[in-house]
């Protein structure tokens, strides 16, 4: 049986878990080219080698960061989206003023990404995903959800 | 009789040429080069030389014929799909398969067992009726079948209302068919041969050349060549040999996995396929059980074989034939599969010119090896997509027009 170190759960069985595919960067639905748009949605990268994804443990519906190796079928590292997406961003339906901001950014792991699994995540929930932002509370494309790769 | 055979074995008229012979030297530059020596490949190889007369054909494998995903697959060949373009393609492609052991002088083993696709619900019962619908406006033969008539054709059926997932009816496919999937491989392969193809196993392709915007030459583990025209078809690879050449595919590889049991006498000749229950099982000449079931539940770029699976299957299949309780399993493998977002391939041109691509191929592909070696080879000679094939086009991920063939795999995913 193969086992994920899921970060709310602990070790499960694989099984119990469902992959959504690799962590890319959003582009902006308003500003980006039909080209860009349809390529994030249906191509992939598959990478051979290490990968980073979303992960969702369906008994709870928990939404985390997976970083994986496809050829070996190692986990190497398993932690809360929040560790990646530490600020909201919101895409803003004002086109004619304001510069075009780039697509959102996507960080680099952190440098202290914890081997897995990593317990005190049951207590320290993610912040960022769940605090909604102050500024401009935008019409409905950043929901704030874990699994928006938006978020 | 006897002494007829003794003469036979010992003359010296006896066939006894080798199959392949030994590899040839790379020439400096070919016509058309294919990369990926599977049935796919070698059929477009096949097909350039004898339909097209295009002979100056190198075949190119980063290890031994038909060793990827035409030597693992289950050998299912059926043509009771549920979208009218799958059902035209696949029909042309048991065609082919019908004449194939006389064109190729190759016993490929060919056996029309019957196919039945089990149906556990009023939703599949629906779904197996529009299938049959499609089929019989297209001209396969394909019709639903009920419960009484189901226990007549398949006896050894656990037709029991006592278990999870009763058997309600099914789609009954009376030509659906097994074959051997080596000897289609090696049939293409022999055959191609002779018509002046060289076939390079163990020389695996690490780049190909583009001059404007054309394909203009491929890297090898032996050196460069050069290629007026290119192919590629590897399968579980896809991704990897197209980023060679510059663009990104709408494929995640994803292994499936199979097994066999040990050799029993026979007693189930039609191949019998649940999508409920996720598992497919027929029976192979030798006496073995093939079974298979979905695709492991995400990506990885390997070839193992996993607990997970077996017990997955294993509860499925004790459930339709529960008296194989103390059939010990022989062998168990997987294969690496292109997976694309709406189960259909991805065959065609590509943002390369002259550089043309046969992917997508899933968990489907053995049953469609004829049919896409002959429009891979009409594609390849006449720079014209073949009708049959339009709609798998890549571009159609760029402009939303995706296939939806839900019944490519008979097994959900």
């Amino acid at each position: 049986m193969k086992i994920m170190p899921c970060p709310l759960n602990g070790p499960r069985n694989i099984q119990e878990f469902v992959c959504a595919g690799p962590v890319e960067p959003h582009p902006d639905p308003n500003r980006c080219s039909d080209e860009e748009w349809s390529a994030y949605v249906w191509l992939e990268e598959n990478v051979a080698g290490l990968v980073r994804e979303w992960w969702c443990h369906v008994a709870t519906s928990y939404w985390f960061i997976a970083e994986r190796n496809t050829v070996t079928d190692e986990i190497l590292a398993t932690y809360p989206a929040g560790q990646v997406f530490s600020e909201r961003v919101d895409f803003e339906p004002l086109p004619e003023s304001a510069p075009p901001p780039e697509a959102a950014p996507l960080p680099e792991a952190p440098p202290e990404a914890p081997p897995a699994p990593q317990p005190e995540a049951t207590e320290a929930a993610p912040d960022a995903p769940e605090a909604p932002a102050d500024d401009a509370p935008a019409d409905d494309t950043g929901t704030g959800e874990p699994k928006d790769p938006a978020a | 009789m006897a002494f007829g055979l003794l003469k036979y074995g010992l003359s010296r008229r006896r066939p006894v040429k080798r199959f392949l012979g030994s590899r040839p030297e790379l020439r400096p530059s070919y016509d058309v080069a294919i990369i990926g020596g599977g049935g796919h490949g070698l059929a477009a190889a096949y097909y350039l030389a004898a339909r097209h007369g295009i002979r100056n054909v190198a075949v190119f494998d980063k290890s031994w014929l038909g060793g990827g995903n035409t030597g693992r697959n289950t050998a299912i060949i059926r043509s009771n799909y549920l979208t009218p373009e799958g059902v035209s393609f696949y029909e042309e492609s048991m065609r082919l398969y019908r004449g194939l052991s006389e064109e190729l002088d190759y016993n490929i083993l060919y056996s029309e067992r019957g196919h039945f696709t089990l149906a556990h619900s009023d939703a599949a019962m629906r779904t197996s009726r529009w299938r049959a619908e499609v089929n019989k406006h297209l001209g396969v033969d394909s019709e639903v079948v009920g419960r009484d008539e189901l226990a007549r054709l398949v006896p050894l059926l656990n037709m029991s209302e006592d278990v999870r997932h009763p058997i309600l009816g099914a789609l009954y496919h009376p030509p659906g068919a097994l074959a051997r999937h080596d000897a289609v491989a090696w049939g293409y392969a022999g055959r191609a041969q002779e018509l002046g193809v060289e076939i390079h196993q163990e020389t695996e392709v690490t780049g190909i050349k583009i001059e404007n915007g054309r394909v203009a030459g491929l890297e090898t583990t032996r050196g460069p060549v050069a290629c007026g025209k290119a192919m590629q078809a590897v399968a579980g690879l896809s991704g990897q040999v197209a980023r060679l050449a510059g663009f990104t595919l709408p494929i995640r590889t994803v292994p499936l996995q199979a097994c066999v049991s040990l050799p029993l006498k026979p007693f189930l000749d039609p191949i019998i396929v649940s999508g409920s229950l996720h598992v497919y099982i027929s029976q192979s000449d030798r006496g073995e059980l093939v079974m298979g079931g979905a695709t492991d539940p995400y990506p990885r770029y390997q070839t193992s074989s996993t607990l997970d699976f077996m017990e997955g299957l294993m509860a499925h299949i004790l459930e339709l034939f529960p008296f194989m309780g103390d059939v010990p399993v022989l062998r168990q493998w997987a294969g690496m599969t292109d997976m694309t977002p709406d189960f259909a391939p991805v065959m065609g041109l590509t943002p390369v010119e002259n550089y043309y691509i046969d992917s997508g191929w899933g968990t489907w592909g053995f049953k469609a090896t004829p049919v896409c070696g002959a429009t891979m080879a009409e594609m390849v000679a006449t720079g014209r997509v073949p009708e049959l094939i339009e709609t798998f086009r890549l571009d159609r991920f760029r402009d939303f027009s995706l296939l939806g063939e839900k019944g490519a795999a008979s097994v959900g995913h």
